[in-house]
């Protein structure tokens, strides 16, 4: 079985990023049908139709940086490498899961490939993500710390204090906004004056970049020019990845507000269909390549579901284990 | 009386409130559409978006806010979707909310409300699933009510946006779909610190709130070795120490049955204060039923473990009422 890790550098070629982008929005769309039969429990946050961003993000990081992340945490966790197991097995509550179970949906998590538990909480990752770059910062290292986030979180008191101390600290990390619109029900232009969030870096003083969520290769590229600023020691930066949730917040949230046709404007410019054009463009994958790519995919991600549904609920002992040393 | 769900008492608690008093308001994360438990669906249609105002995720702006316009004499109800989301914004309430009336020796008074779901049960993990009524405790000037019914619930809120001073109501999220009867109007209005006797007992005084009042009445429900009487306290901070007291004398024993962790549970609190008052006339000690404390776990499996269940209450106390000793806790090899 391959280890989180391996998933992770398979990352490093084209067809291994479109791979795993399609991969993403099966396990998203894999998630109601789980959901109504009784398998998960509470609250799920898909983020199907941002798989460029997370899978962007991750094609740029070492094993050693480290990600803080929200409850819109399936992608990010895949794309950093756990698998379809660990990420649905959680979901599910079972033991397999990557947190054991004992997390759900919302705190997804593997140390091996630097995810933080995600946070339920908005804009709680902010602050933890400056304290992993200050301790890159004292230990040397050139590590880098990444916080992903929606544009909700922009809002947040903590938004706002972690922006100026990274600045004023010059720390080596990478604030990125997945602006997908909405927070939680409300559209942008309902809670925020402005439409570019980048912007709001210039009050401190950031390096900002306002960059097409959409395309896989515009994410890398603004990624690892933030990354390499980061691990020059010349500070941080604030990238807004401008992008759309295709569900809605959450599991009971149908996003009835939603103005019509904006579902069907972005689906136009779905970042899957975006990458695979353009490696078939390149010649790097044929139109049947790419549909077998697909099947072969379909296909691991039902074997992972009946592997997960098959496997063993947490054992009691569970819930007083790692409470404290 | 009509029959509603709980979400729907809710609704109309906050709608009575508005129409019966312009200086009432409502504001918070999607209470235009009604948020993830359709709690105040309808009412942006109703009494529109001065009334009833959308917020960006800002907890510390819009509480503080609820503080400052409360101290310009209007009745803020300010929601926060679960009550985790507070832990940014306490400081308004706790710090500064609170102690508003004290610090301007009686100038200013800070009539509002804060609304939350909150409690465990539905799977939402540990971020999600809390009571968190400790967070209130310990700040003088906040009341705290935790409905267990749809009447308790619109009687409660109505008070609580009626009180001139912060009131914290806490909703249990798992009885949000919950059916019962509910009188409305002036009759519908239960008073912040009064308790209610659901059922008289002879053996055993059961004290529970919340959610945790369904768990101790099913268990006590067609129970033949034992004969509990039953108190919703509805009000925890103040909460009703004659009821409670009065009781105990009666039955000479005492259990409380708590949704939160063992350690820092409001039961310690009850229990205390029982003990101080009728020590020496007790046929056993006071009993806490608890959660472990432990974060509360996702999996169905575990959550179902972690809080006290119908079975576990009556075993507990079976054995409380035979020994005369507290029985240990499941998580310490006690009854399951």
């Amino acid at each position: 079985m391959s280890t989180s890790l391996d998933r992770r550098r398979l990352l490093s070629t084209p067809l291994g990023r479109l791979d795993r982008m399609v991969e993403i929005r099966m396990v998203e769309e894999s998630i109601q049908k789980l959901y109504n039969d009784g398998h998960i429990r509470g609250s799920t946050h898909l983020a199907n139709g941002q798989e460029a961003v997370s899978v962007g993000i991750a094609s740029v990081l070492k094993s050693t940086d480290v990600v803080t992340c929200t409850y819109r945490g399936h992608a990010v966790a895949l794309s950093l490498g756990i698998s379809p197991e660990g990420v649905l097995g959680e979901i599910c509550g079972r033991k397999i899961g990557c947190a054991g179970g004992i997390g759900g949906s919302m705190h997804l998590m593997d140390a091996s490939v630097g995810l933080m538990p995600t946070f339920a909480i908005v804009g709680a990752g902010l602050p933890v993500a400056l304290g992993v770059a200050l301790a890159a910062k004292l230990k040397n290292t050139d590590d880098v710390a990444v916080t992903v986030f929606g544009d909700g979180a922009c809002n947040i008191g903590a938004f706002h204090e972690s922006l100026n101390m990274a600045s004023i600290f010059k720390l080596p990390l990478i604030f990125v906004i997945e602006n997908n619109l909405y927070g939680e029900y409300t559209r942008i232009n309902l809670s925020t004056p402005i439409e570019d969030l980048a912007n709001r870096a210039d009050s401190y003083a950031m390096r900002n970049d306002v960059v097409d969520g959409q395309d896989l290769e515009a994410v890398i590229t603004a990624m690892t020019a933030a990354v390499a600023h980061a691990r020059a020691g010349n500070g941080p930066s604030l990238i807004e990845m401008k992008t759309y949730r295709y569900s809605g917040h959450s599991r009971s949230d149908p996003a009835t507000y939603r103005p019509e046709g904006e579902l069907d404007r972005w689906e136009k410019r779905d970042p899957l269909a975006i990458a695979a054009a353009k490696l078939i463009k390149d010649g790097i994958v044929s139109e049947n390549g790419f549909l077998e790519m697909k099947s072969e995919i379909s296909n691991r991600v039902d074997r992972a579901i009946e592997t997960v549904l098959a496997s063993a609920a947490p054992d009691q002992d569970s819930i007083f284990k790692h409470v404290s040393a | 009386m009509t029959v509603m769900r709980t979400r729907q008492a809710v609704i109309a608690a906050l709608s009575d409130e508005l129409e019966s008093d312009p200086s009432v308001f409502l504001m918070g994360e999607d209470i235009g559409s009604g948020g993830p438990f359709k709690a105040t669906e309808g009412l942006i249609e109703r009494y529109g978006a001065n009334r009833v105002i959308d917020t960006p995720i800002s907890e510390m702006a819009f509480l503080g806010a609820g503080v400052g316009a409360a101290a310009m004499g209007m009745r803020p109800v300010v929601e926060m979707m679960f009550i985790e989301f507070i832990g940014v914004a306490l400081d308004q309430l706790t710090t500064q909310g609170a102690f508003f009336r004290y610090l301007s020796r009686g100038s200013y008074q800070v009539p509002l409300t804060i609304r939350a779901a909150a409690g465990a049960g539905l799977g939402f993990g540990c971020q999600h699933s809390q009571l968190l009524d400790q967070w209130f405790r310990g700040n003088a000037g906040i009341a705290v009510v935790v409905p267990s019914t749809p009447q308790s619930m619109y009687g409660l809120l109505r008070s609580a946006i009626r009180s001139n001073d912060p009131v914290v109501v806490l909703e249990h999220k798992a009885l949000y779909g919950e059916r019962g009867d509910v009188v409305t109007g002036e009759t519908g209005i239960i008073p912040i610190g009064r308790a209610k006797v659901l059922q008289e007992g002879t053996d055993v005084t059961i004290v529970s709130i919340g959610r945790s009042v369904l768990t101790a009445s099913a268990a006590a429900k067609g129970q033949d070795s034992w004969s509990a009487e039953i108190i919703d306290l509805q009000t925890l901070i103040p909460w009703d120490m004659n009821a409670v007291v009065d009781s105990v004398a009666k039955t000479g024993r005492l259990v409380v049955v708590e949704e939160g962790s063992f350690s820092g549970g409001w039961g310690s609190e009850i229990c205390a204060k029982v003990v101080s008052e009728l020590w020496g006339k007790m046929s056993a000690p006071p009993l806490r039923i608890t959660s472990p404390d432990a974060p509360i776990p996702y999996a169905q499996n575990l959550e179902d473990r972690y809080l006290p269940s119908v079975e576990y209450i009556d075993s507990q106390i079976q054995e409380l009422i035979s020994t005369g000793k507290c029985p240990s806790p499941w998580w310490e090899g006690g009854n399951k």
